[in-house]
């Protein structure tokens, strides 16, 4: 399991609220039984209607590697194909103003630090990267820091996200199935356990 | 922090520890899987020589990519038919019950589990699927995970989660004829926005929602989520405890008076403490339509859509988006919108008092020319119950089509698709850029009593004009 103590690079702005999952990877790419391919899809209906001038189509972005957007970013679906097409498009981190909860924790589940900051620090990276798409962007969990060229700002990041990257334990289910015994403990007090199974 | 709560007991019941990280390792009761965000799930598990703890606790069907037509096997889609081969295969490498089509029980995995009995008050309730909080209707804990977290409740019947905040949303009141309970819960949307549940668990509380049936609480659960609430539910009582009684899975016999016993203590206590509450009046209650790209975005439907000047500074781009995408005109009526498709089905409102009621308007009236409008029950049990009753020569008589069981045209990852920038009114749940399975595709959002309305007349249209 490794540990997830900072992400360096570039950003790519996608500005706008609500831009849900369904958005992010059209459903009918969900027609797969692995999560392999889906980074050519992200964003694929509204990179066709843009043009060209979608952020993931620009050449200005091509090497960007964290992701830097508004409100309630991935709401709708829980499909985890969502974080797993940004992904594998090469996105490591995502900077926003807040993120749906799903969304969120299908993020945490795969290794892909969220931290968020306030409208006006959101809305400053972006106009930072669009002016100067090369400028350099980080975000750091130890010192809960975002970067963007010169300019400091302190994100905030729930605490137990915090642990799981920093203690390399973003991937649960090893950690989950450890203490069987528990569980079962706890099973063995819910009622409706026994009345089911008889 | 809350206290006395039905979230709190049930959360606490099914505590198995603390993790490292702070997170709660929670067990959970019930977890349903489908075709599309399961076989990665499976895959993890085979990499990692990993077995299913409880392989009882997971129950399987197969709704999003069934066609809703012709349902000969192999399907026509070889994707589609590769995603069900799996299905298939999996549940009966891991000896998971599986309701396959033409099992009798197959359908949207929110209509199967509560009509067979296997939801039930005061469990934990997880599925790949945000609509999972349907499940809240019961008195369950129940809220939708992505495929990593599928594969961690294979493995270990648990999940990692942070305690939710608990919000009850009380509405008292009775709905005035023509509002139903999927107008209840958008016009909560509306008011309360698609983010401002995020954080938060919603408990729905008053006597508007102590008067519903089991099928409208389903309903509103189903679409907490579109607020940004991961999980609602509504406290169990005898509406709910009638609904489960000789249902198959539900407990019998002494063991069903302990069981109703259990589901009365878990409710919330009359002093149980909230971190917020919010209060609405059911008289203040219109037909709601949406007219935008998020469920938010909905007006009565005597209403007219809003201006930019009306709206607050943050909702305004979105609002901008939103004309241009639904070609659409701040300060026209919605009534009056044309409509080139009819969609009455999901697990939203795909049950079958969804369907009876939709009949009530359907009946003996004829779908406008140039409308292409159908129904898909939510169940093959939904299905055959309607057919039973005649609701499938109502329909049929009327000009709808009468399909097999599905997701259908909800999310279109089957043929159920929209054409071209085509206007849908659906009785669904999301009415995103393209959820309905073209790029330009646009939906309206409203009951099924509303899309019966719109398919007759051509456009959108007042119900209570035909009440």
């Amino acid at each position: 399991m490794s540990q997830i103590k900072q992400v360096l690079g570039k950003g790519v702005p996608v500005v706008g609220n609500d831009i849900d999952t369904d958005r992010i990877i059209p459903a009918r790419f969900l027609r797969c039984v692995t999560f392999d391919g889906l980074g050519e899809q992200a964003f694929v209906d509204d990179r066709a209607q843009s043009n060209g001038k979608h952020p993931f189509d620009r050449p200005q972005y091509q090497d960007a590697n964290i992701l830097v957007v508004n409100g309630n970013f991935g709401c709708g679906s829980s499909r985890e194909h969502a974080p797993q097409s940004l992904s594998r498009w090469g996105i490591k981190g995502i900077i926003g103003e807040s993120f749906a909860e799903i969304f969120f924790g299908n993020c945490i589940a795969i290794g892909l630090p969220c931290v968020t900051l306030d409208r006006a620090s959101v809305q400053q990276i972006q106009k930072a990267i669009q002016d100067h798409p090369n400028i350099s962007v980080t975000i750091d969990l130890e010192k809960m820091q975002v970067t963007c060229g010169d300019a400091v700002f302190k994100p905030s990041l729930s605490e137990s996200a915090k642990q799981m990257f920093l203690r390399g334990t973003w991937d649960n289910c090893g950690q989950l199935n450890q203490n069987v015994a528990a569980i079962q403990e706890t099973a063995s007090k819910l009622p409706y356990i026994a009345w089911n199974a008889s | 922090m809350s206290k006395g709560t039905l979230f709190d007991k049930v959360w606490d019941l099914h505590t198995v520890g603390t993790l490292p990280s702070g997170q709660t390792q929670l067990f959970i009761g019930l977890h349903l899987i489908h075709e599309v965000t399961s076989p990665q799930a499976f895959a993890m598990l085979r990499e990692r020589g990993l077995k299913v703890l409880y392989p009882e606790r997971t129950v399987a069907t197969v709704d999003h990519i069934v066609p809703t037509e012709d349902q000969a096997r192999p399907f026509v889609d070889v994707l589609a038919e590769e995603m069900i081969q799996e299905l298939e295969k999996n549940t009966k490498d891991y000896g998971i019950r599986f309701y396959n089509i033409g099992s009798g029980s197959q359908g949207i995995v929110h209509v199967i589990a509560p009509e067979q009995g296997l939801t039930q008050p005061g469990m934990t309730v997880a599925c790949g699927d945000s609509h999972t909080s349907t499940h809240g209707a019961f008195g369950a804990i129940a809220f939708g995970i992505g495929t990593s977290q599928v594969r961690d409740v294979l493995a270990s019947q648990t999940l990692a989660l942070s305690k939710l905040k608990v919000r009850k949303i009380e509405v008292n009141g009775e709905l005035p004829p023509g509002v139903y309970a999927k107008d209840v819960v958008l016009h909560i949307i509306r008011k309360l926005g698609v983010k401002g549940g995020v954080g938060y668990a919603y408990e729905y509380a008053g006597s508007t929602f102590e008067a519903m049936t089991m099928e409208e609480r389903m309903t509103v659960c189903n679409m907490a989520i579109e607020g940004g609430a991961r999980c609602g539910y509504v406290n169990p009582d005898r509406v709910t405890f009638d609904y489960l009684k000789e249902k198959e899975f539900a407990p019998q016999g002494t063991a069903w008076d302990r069981a109703v016993e259990w589901w009365t203590s878990i409710r919330s206590d009359e002093d149980a403490e909230y971190d917020d509450v919010v209060t609405f009046d059911a008289a203040d209650i219109e037909p709601t339509v949406t007219w935008g790209i998020t469920p938010g975005q909905g007006i009565g439907v005597s209403e007219h859509i809003p201006t930019p000047d009306s709206l607050v500074e943050s909702e305004q781009a979105l609002a901008q988006e939103a004309y241009q995408y639904m070609q659409l005109t701040p300060g026209q009526s919605i009534k009056g919108t044309k409509i080139d498709v009819c969609f009455i089905g999901s697990c939203t409102n795909g049950r079958l008092s969804d369907l009876q009621e939709a009949a009530k308007f359907a009946q003996g009236k004829q779908v406008a020319s140039g409308v292409k409008a159908f129904v898909v029950p939510g169940s093959e049990k939904v299905k055959q119950a309607a057919e039973a009753e005649g609701l499938d020569k109502i329909f049929t008589e009327a000009g709808f089509e009468w399909r097999e069981p599905g997701c259908s045209m909800c999310l279109a990852m089957n043929p159920d698709k929209l054409q071209g920038d085509n206007i849908s009114a659906s009785s669904s749940n999301r009415n995103f850029k393209g959820r309905q399975g073209s790029a330009t595709g646009r939906t309206l959002l409203m009951s099924p009593a509303m899309v019966v309305a719109a398919a007759l007349k051509g456009e959108v249209t007042d119900v209570r004009e035909l009440v």
